[in-house]
Formats: structure tokens, sequence, C-alpha cells
């Protein structure tokens, strides 16, 4: 993947990752690359392995058996306090945008600054400004999480992930229960992001609508298995059963009737 | 058995990653105010009642016997060594240790589920040192202030008796307290009070961040933390009474 930039270093090489819960098999020997600045939608239905992939690749999961080469280095045998490094520079957008519910927003978006960092509290300040600005989020810094809807907390977990200006960040199923007009803001601000920040990013959704619009490549990921990696214009016409299905139901719910089969004769 | 032995082995490293990290910088001071805060002075007026009553209890059972050999001039030392020794420390472990640990395991429970303990994991927080480490300092200094509350209390709460059912002089009283009290007592006491309020925080933190499933399961596992603390509280005073009376 990637071919396209010649300048772009391979930041992620996965190489038959398997990890297994409870004896079932959740990824069964993922192969996958990417290169800087380039955006990965990772397309798959429910229990496929998303999440489970984005959680190995963060670290928050041993796999079974398999590499995880992230920039540059194996980091599966690593212990959690060596890896800190790698984490320093990735960020992690969760499915509930995992705020810490005793800190206000400010705090939130601070909080690896804080820890990471030496600035004074008036450049976090403007760090912490900046980024609310940009999430069209100006003036919320002293709300706490549960003060917020659904979509500001998910912007201000963006925030939050982008706030030590990683070189990649995971987004796990960004726009899944928000409205439209939400899901359509998160989206575009994934897309402003990496135009904005050169920022490389996997995003793991259902929503096709927008990893079509908004990545370079689309993985689509099958029973633990990567069945299909390709730009989005290829993506559509895969020769693929499996893709074929998973595009026809995820168009069909864009059908104001619902599915054809469904539909009054 | 195993899961026993699971858990015995799990809260044991657990112990032993939060001694470690405790020792390491930085430092979060202000958490572990913040844990002082919930851990001590939210338990406040829970330890006062508590103590006043427990204090009265003993005061009436210890008179009862105390009048039939016609001691009852020793109703002070019998309600202070009674409170110091035994029910201050273990009455206050049980009761505020119940609620203490539960509340640590639902926050826990609640911040697993959430995934906000793997978002500090990902932001690159230790979070032993972040969650543990606080909670567990908070508990080995909040539990002896509140015994010692407790303890206070407990012994005005037996003067009350002493002076309004038995009609005994409050100076008599308060003077036979500091006359047959010795260091042991005291010290016995605290020393309990200081290894309960580490059992509590330790049986709620790792009841919390081992916590796996929905709501159902976060309900069993804030029980499980209760009656766990109340077992562990029970068995480490027997063993601790053995150790002092050898001493």
């Amino acid at each position: 993947m990637g071919a396209q930039r010649m300048d772009c270093a391979e930041l992620l090489r996965l190489q038959g990752v398997h990890k297994a819960f409870n004896g079932r098999d959740v990824l069964g020997g993922v192969d996958l690359g990417l290169q800087a600045c380039e955006t990965v939608s990772l397309l798959g239905e429910s229990g496929s392995g998303k999440s489970t992939l984005l959680r190995v690749i963060a670290g928050l999961e041993k796999p079974d058996r398999g590499r995880v080469v992230l920039f540059g280095e194996d980091i599966c045998p690593l212990r959690e306090r060596d890896l800190l490094p790698f984490r320093k520079r990735m960020g992690m957008v969760f499915q509930g945008a995992a705020l810490f519910d005793s800190l206000t927003v400010f705090e939130n978006i601070a909080f690896p600054l804080r820890l990471h960092t030496t600035a004074r509290e008036g450049e976090i300040r403007a760090r912490v400004a900046e980024l609310l600005e940009h999430m069209g989020l100006s003036g919320i810094e002293l709300r706490y999480p549960a003060e917020l809807s659904g979509g500001m907390k998910r912007r201000v977990g963006i925030a939050r992930a982008l706030a030590l200006k990683p070189e990649l960040v995971l987004f796990d199923e960004p726009t899944v229960g928000l409205d439209p007009n939400n899901a359509r803001m998160v989206c575009e601000l994934i897309a402003e992001m990496r135009v904005d920040l050169c920022e490389t990013a996997i995003v793991a959704t259902h929503d096709l609508q927008c990893a079509l619009a908004r990545s370079n490549w689309i993985a689509f990921l099958h029973q633990g298995q990567i069945l299909e990696v390709a730009s989005p214009a290829d993506f559509r016409n895969s020769s693929k059963p499996e893709v074929q299905r998973f595009l026809a139901g995820a168009l069909d719910q864009f059908t104001p009737m619902g599915p054809t089969e469904r539909r009054a004769p | 058995m195993r899961t026993f032995f699971d858990y015995l082995g799990g809260s044991a490293f657990l112990a032993w990653q939060a001694f470690r990290e405790a020792l390491l910088p930085p430092y979060f001071l202000g958490l572990f105010v913040v844990q002082l805060h919930t851990i001590g002075v939210l338990s406040l007026v829970l330890t006062v009642i508590a103590g006043f009553f427990a204090g009265m209890v003993v005061a009436l059972q210890g008179a009862h016997e105390l009048e039939r050999f016609g001691a009852l001039l020793y109703i002070g030392p019998t309600v202070a060594r009674s409170m110091v020794r035994e029910a201050g420390p273990v009455m206050t472990a049980l009761l505020v240790g119940g609620k203490v640990g539960a509340g640590i395991t639902a926050e826990l429970g609640a911040m697993r589920v959430t995934e906000q303990v793997d978002a500090l994991r990902v932001i690159g927080a230790n979070s032993v040192k972040y969650l543990v480490v606080p909670r567990l300092l908070a508990g080995v200094v909040a539990f002896p202030l509140l015994t010692i509350i407790a303890n206070a209390v407990g012994v005005v709460g037996g003067l009350l008796v002493a002076l309004f059912q038995y009609r005994l002089d409050a100076t008599l009283y308060w003077n036979t307290v500091f006359d047959f009290t010795t260091f042991q007592d005291y010290f016995s006491g605290f020393a309990k009070s200081i290894v309960f309020g580490f059992l509590v925080a330790l049986a709620g933190c790792y009841q919390g961040l081992s916590f796996t499933g929905g709501s159902v399961e976060l309900g069993r596992a804030t029980t499980a933390t209760v009656v766990v603390i109340g077992i562990a509280v029970l068995v480490a005073d027997f063993l601790l009474t053995q150790c002092f009376f050898l001493l």
C-alpha cells in the first residue's frame, strides 16, 4: 500500500497477527502495512475483529502469534513500560470517546500534555484552545464529559488524541451512534486532520460513505482476516462476494425504502 | 480453590506493582488529596455515628456486668480499651471499608467498561500509578484517622451512658480512662487500622481493575468486594491480635 507517495516511510507492518479470546479466533493471521500520511479504513461486519486489531496495534492486547512492527520495531515482546515511547507517537479515539469522567474537557485534553511535555500552563491552555477551536468546540473547557452530547464527546476525544501531535491516530468507530450531521462532521474532521497535520490514521468503521470518501485505502476484514485491500474506487468494484454482500448491505441502509427484497411489489 | 489463589496472587501482584510505582516519580499528589477526601472526609459522618453508638453499646454491656461485681468505676477503661483495641478499628474497617471498597470497585469497574483505563494506557499513563497508588495511600492514611475519631466519639458515647444512666462522675470517668489504657492499646489499634485501610483499598482496586462484563456483573463485583473486605478484615484482625499479644 501507499505506492503513490515516494517520500513516505512505512509506519506500521502487521505480519500474521493472530488473537483468540476464550478459544475463539478473532484475528486469524492479519497482514497489513501502512505508510506515513495515509488513511486506511478498516471495514467489516460487527465481530470481524476491527476493534481487536486496533487494540493490538495500540499495544492494549498482545497477539497470540505474529508481529506488529510499529515505527520500525516489533512491539509485541515489549512490556507496558517499554511501550511508552511508541504511545507518545500515537493517539487513539475510542468508540465511546473514553473521556475521563472526573476531569473537565480542558483537563482531559491537557492530560497528555501535562504527562509527557514540559510545556508551561500558558502553552497548554493555548494548545487546548487551538484544538477545541479546530473541533468547533470553543468555550466548553470547563464542562465535564457528562454535560456533553455524544458528538461533542467524540470530538473532544479526537482533540485529546491529537494533543501531542501524534504520527499515527487510531479511530475506533468514530461515527457510530451519532446523528448524520455529527457523523459527517467527525468524518470531515478526520479528513481535515490528515490534510492539515499530515497524520497517518487507521479508522475502524461501519460508515461506508465516510470510508469511501475520506480514505486512501480500504481494508476489508472478514472473520479475522483481511480479504481485500484496495483504493476506494477499486473497492467498490471488488469481485469478492463477501465485499459485494457487505457493500449491498451497507448501501441498503441509505435506501429510503429499506432493502430491495422488502420493497412492496 | 483456584479462584481463591488467583485472587490472592493477583492482589499480591497488584500490591507489589503499587509499591514499586509509589516509589518512582512522577508523584500525583493532587490525586492522593482527592482520594483522601473521598475515602476520609466523605466517611466522617458514618464514622462518627457508628463510633458514638458502638461506644454507648459497649458502655451499656460493660456496665451491666461490672455492676454485678461492684466495679462500675471501671466503665471508662472498659469502653476505652474495647474501642481502641478492637471495636474502633474493626467497626470502622467493616462499615467504612465496605462503603469505600464498593465505591472504588464501582468506579474503577465503570472506568474499565467505558475504556477509560485503556485510554490511560494509550496516553502513556501508568494505570497502577494513576488509579491504584493514590487510593492505597489514601486508605492507609485515612483509616487510622477515621479510627481515632471513632475511638474518641465512642469514649464520649460511653461517658454519656456513665453520666446519665449510671450517675458516675465525669472526672472519674476520664481519669480512669487515661490511667488504665496503655501505649500498647493505642498502638495495636492504630497498627490494625493501617493494615485494614490497605486491605480495603487493595480489594476495591483489584476487583475494579480485573472487572469484565456489564452492569449486572458490576453489581456482583461490588457485592463481592464487600464480602472480601469483611473476611479479610476479620482474618487480619485475628492474626494481628495474636501478634500483638505475643509482643
